[in-house]
């Protein structure tokens, strides 16, 4: 593989990623577990861009980072009184380990048998967004799991506020 | 271009450490990271065969929007839960909520 600007950026972009990763399963402090989880968000936006969905990799910031991963740090703040925990890990931590080790294992093995040097054969519209809006709006297309994840929504947000009162 | 493969690789690799976060971690804040690190993975994965298999098609990039939609609501649900647990038991730690364990 020759060396590009975009075979650069996945380097970086997929260090971002799997070091985060790594970062919020193994910090102790949760607040740094949490910044990491905002690294490995913003190395799948990256992803996302290189990828050619640049409407996902926006929505991955607005969402994930700036929703997500301020309420994450926001609950670890207000939790944090009792936060003075000696260990993070349960005792059944070896056998996370092994579980996570053999799933990827026999991911990996799947990959590289099934998927290995696949490039792809045609560009991207350049309507692709376009598309996808009209798409959301129209019975031949995604209107009724459109309405149904707005209900979900609503939903959610209406028992976020009745659990989380007072 | 980059090979499909390294982007499965690189979303099987945050798969796994999330699996990892969710069955080893005690703080129940940290159980959620692990998830949300697990939907990251699967959304890898999505848009990338949407990009390499099928980019005429819209499903890859709708099916990774209600993936974002479904895992804000579990983010606003769960943390509202954790911070209700909190205020009631006093504790975040997944192991001590043991009120429903027979």
């Amino acid at each position: 593989m020759t060396i590009t600007p975009e075979t650069v950026a996945f380097a970086i972009m997929s260090v971002l990623v799997l070091g985060g990763g790594l970062g919020v399963v193994s910090s102790r402090n949760l607040i740094h577990a949490a910044l990491y989880l905002a690294l490995t968000l913003f190395g799948v936006a990256g992803l996302f861009v290189l990828l050619e969905a640049p409407f996902l990799a926006a929505v991955q910031v607005l969402v994930y980072l700036g929703a997500i991963a301020v309420l994450v740090t926001i609950t670890i703040m207000v939790t944090r009184r009792l936060m003075g925990i000696t260990e993070n890990v349960n005792r059944q931590w070896p056998v996370a380990a092994l579980i996570a080790v053999l799933a990827a294992a026999i991911l990996g093995f799947v990959v590289i048998s099934q998927f290995a040097g696949v490039y792809p054969t045609q560009a991207v519209p350049p309507d692709t967004i376009e598309r996808m809006g009209q798409s959301f709006a129209s019975h031949q297309g995604f209107l009724l799991p459109f309405e149904v994840a707005s209900v979900l929504l609503l939903a959610a947000m209406i028992g976020a506020i009745v659990v989380a009162r007072d | 271009m980059i090979p499909l493969h390294l982007y499965l690789l690189v979303s099987a690799g945050l798969f796994c450490m999330g699996i990892y976060g969710v069955l080893a971690r005690r703080n129940a804040v940290a159980i959620l990271m692990g998830i949300e690190l697990m939907l990251n993975a699967v959304n890898i994965n999505l848009v990338a065969f949407w990009r390499y298999i099928s980019p005429e098609s819209l499903n890859g990039q709708v099916f990774a929007i209600f993936v974002f939609a479904v895992a804000a609501a579990e983010a606003a649900v769960g943390l509202a839960l954790i911070i209700s647990i909190y205020r009631n038991r006093e504790t975040v730690i997944a192991e001590d909520v043991n009120i429903l364990k027979w």
